[in-house]
C-alpha cells in the first residue's frame, strides 16, 4: 500500500501549523520506536515550551530504562511519568511498563491496571484519548513505526476533538503497519518521514496567536 | 486573545457526573472522587456492553434497576491482578517486614480493595511459609459483593498458573506452588487452611472508618483510581489504623509524595513501595 507523503519543505510545514497554538505532544511507537526517538528527540531544544509525552510498547515485566536512556542525551529533563504528577511544560515524559498512562483534565497524569488494549499495557489510544479530552485543539500527536493498530483511535479522537496530528510515512517506517492503520482509521494533518518530523518538532512550540 | 474552551464540559461528562451522583445517592457508592478518564473509559465500557445509546440512557436503568447497578458496579471497579505481582514487593515484604512482624504475639493484617483475592492469597502463602499464618488475622475488604465472592472462594483460572507460578519462585517462594491449590470447579481451587483466619468485609476506602488496628497494610494498585483527596483520606486511614512504627505497602508506581501525609511515613524500601509509619 502506498501513502502520499504530505508536501514537507520548512514553508509547507510552517503553513500547516499557521493559526495553531499547541500545549502537549503526545508521541506514540512500537516496533522500531526506540530507534525512531533516538532519531527524533534531539531536535527538542532546551527550554522547549511544551511537555512532551512519550510512549512505547514494552515488556512489562522489566523495569524501564527509557527516561534515563534519553536523560543523558537531551538537552531537557526527561522523566517516567509519575502517578498524580503535574504536567510541566518543557519535560519529556515517559509511560511506565505495565500500566496505563492518562492525563487528567487538571493538567496531571495517571496510571491504571485495567487490562490491556490492542494487547498493550500502556496503550497509545487511552494516552491519545485522554490527552484529547484534557487539551482539544491544543494536542497534537505523533504516531510512529509499530506492528500493530494501537495509536490508530487515538489519533482519530485527537482529529475529533480539533487537536492536530502527525503520522510516520509507513514507506519511511520499520514497521509500516501501525502507521498505515492510523491513516486508514482518520486522515492526519500530516504524513512525513522522521526527518521532516524532527524538523516539525522545534516549530510547534512556535506562538502564532 | 482567543478564548479557549476546553475546560467546558463536554455533554458526555455533564452525564458522567450525574450518574456518578445517582449512585451515590441511590445506592451510596461514593466514585465521586474516582480519577476521571479512568471512569469514563469504563462508563463507555459498561454502556456499549449494557446496549445503552448514552451514559443518560444507563443512568435511567441503573436508578430503576438494582441487577442493572450490579452490573455497572463490575465496571466501575477494576478486578484487574494476579498472584504475586511483581515479585519484588514481596520479596520486600519477607526481607523487611516480616522479620518485624515475628516480634508480635499475634499480628492484623489488612488487604484493603482486595478485588478477586489474588493479593489475599499471595500474602496468605508468604505469610505461612514464615510461620506466621496461624497468629494472623487477615482482614482482606472490598466494595464489590462479587469481587469478595470470588475472593472467598479461592478459585483462579488453571491458565493462569504457569505465570503466578514463576511470579512466586521470583518473589522467593519456598515450596512448590502446586502444593497449595488442587484443579476443581474449573479452576485452581487454593488450599482453604490459608483462609481460615481471613475476613472478608465489605468496606469502603472512600466512605467507612478504621475498623482495627493494624501491623501491615498491602493496599496495591487502589489509590492510582483515586485523586489526590480520596488519596488524602485512604493514607488517614491507614495511618490511624497502623499501629506504633506500623507497615504499609503500595503498587509499585504509586507514590506518597504528593500527599499531606508524606512525612507521616518513611521509605523502607523505595522502589517495592514499602512504607513503615513514623514514630510519632
Amino acid at each position: 500500500m502506498t501513502f502520499a507523503t504530505t508536501s514537507s519543505s520548512d514553508a509547507a510545514l510552517r503553513a500547516a501549523l499557521r493559526g495553531r497554538r499547541f500545549e502537549a505532544v503526545v508521541i506514540g511507537g512500537s516496533a522500531g520506536g526506540v530507534d525512531a526517538l533516538v532519531t527524533l528527540l534531539p531536535a527538542l531544544p532546551a527550554g522547549y515550551r511544551l511537555p512532551v509525552i512519550c510512549i512505547l510498547h514494552m515488556p512489562a515485566d522489566r523495569e524501564s530504562r527509557l527516561a534515563e536512556l534519553f536523560d543523558e542525551r537531551l538537552p531537557l529533563p526527561v522523566r517516567e511519568a509519575a502517578d498524580k504528577e503535574e504536567i510541566v511544560p518543557g519535560i519529556v515524559y515517559f509511560a511506565a511498563p505495565g500500566y496505563h498512562l492518562s492525563v487528567e483534565r487538571d493538567r496531571t497524569f495517571s496510571l491504571s491496571c485495567e487490562p490491556p488494549v490492542h494487547f498493550a499495557r500502556p496503550a497509545i489510544d487511552v494516552l491519545m484519548e485522554s490527552g484529547a479530552d484534557a487539551y482539544g485543539a491544543g494536542l497534537v500527536g505523533i504516531l510512529l513505526t509499530g506492528a500493530n493498530h494501537d495509536g490508530a483511535d487515538g489519533m482519530a479522537h485527537i482529529r475529533a476533538r480539533g487537536g492536530f496530528t502527525v503520522v510516520q510515512d509507513p514507506a519511511d517506517a520499520q514497521v509500516e503497519t501501525m502507521p498505515e492503520a492510523a491513516i486508514e482509521r482518520s486522515q492526519p494533518n500530516l504524513i512525513l518521514p522522521l526527518a521532516r518530523i524532527h524538523a516539525l518538532l522545534p516549530m510547534l512550540e512556535m506562538n502564532e496567536s | 486573545m482567543k478564548k479557549t474552551t476546553h475546560h467546558l464540559p463536554s455533554d458526555v461528562d455533564i452525564e458522567l457526573r450525574m450518574l456518578i451522583e445517582a449512585v451515590y445517592l441511590k445506592y451510596n457508592y461514593d466514585f465521586r472522587d474516582y480519577t476521571g478518564s479512568s471512569q469514563k473509559r469504563r462508563v463507555l465500557a459498561a454502556m456499549r456492553a449494557m446496549a445503552c445509546d448514552t451514559i443518560s440512557a444507563l443512568q435511567a436503568r441503573v436508578m430503576h434497576d438494582p441487577a442493572a447497578f450490579t452490573q455497572l458496579l463490575q465496571f466501575l471497579t477494576i478486578p484487574v491482578t494476579e498472584m504475586f505481582r511483581d515479585p519484588d514487593y514481596y520479596l520486600a515484604v519477607r526481607r523487611l517486614i516480616v522479620p518485624f512482624l515475628k516480634t508480635y504475639p499475634s499480628l492484623n493484617v489488612w488487604v484493603a480493595g482486595c478485588s478477586t483475592g489474588e493479593e489475599v492469597y499471595s500474602l496468605a502463602i508468604l505469610l505461612h511459609e514464615e510461620g506466621l499464618l496461624e497468629r494472623t488475622q487477615m482482614y482482606a475488604t472490598d466494595i464489590n459483593p462479587d469481587s469478595l465472592e470470588a475472593a472467598r472462594r479461592g478459585v483462579m483460572p488453571l491458565d493462569k498458573m504457569r505465570r503466578y507460578t514463576e511470579n512466586y519462585q521470583k518473589a522467593g517462594g519456598t515450596r512448590a506452588f502446586s502444593d497449595y491449590y488442587t484443579a476443581a470447579y474449573g479452576g485452581a481451587l487454593f488450599d482453604r487452611a490459608l483462609v481460615d483466619r481471613v475476613t472478608f468485609a465489605d468496606h469502603s476506602l472512600a466512605t467507612d472508618n478504621v475498623f482495627a488496628e493494624t501491623h501491615f497494610i498491602s493496599c496495591r494498585n487502589v489509590m492510582i483510581y483515586f485523586n489526590r483527596r480520596l488519596q488524602n483520606r485512604v493514607l488517614g486511614l491507614f495511618h490511624e489504623s497502623l499501629c506504633h512504627r506500623g507497615f504499609l505497602g503500595l503498587g509499585s508506581k504509586e507514590s506518597i509524595d504528593f500527599s499531606t501525609y508524606a512525612q507521616r511515613f518513611e521509605p523502607l524500601a523505595k522502589r517495592e513501595r514499602v512504607f513503615r509509619k513514623v514514630a510519632s
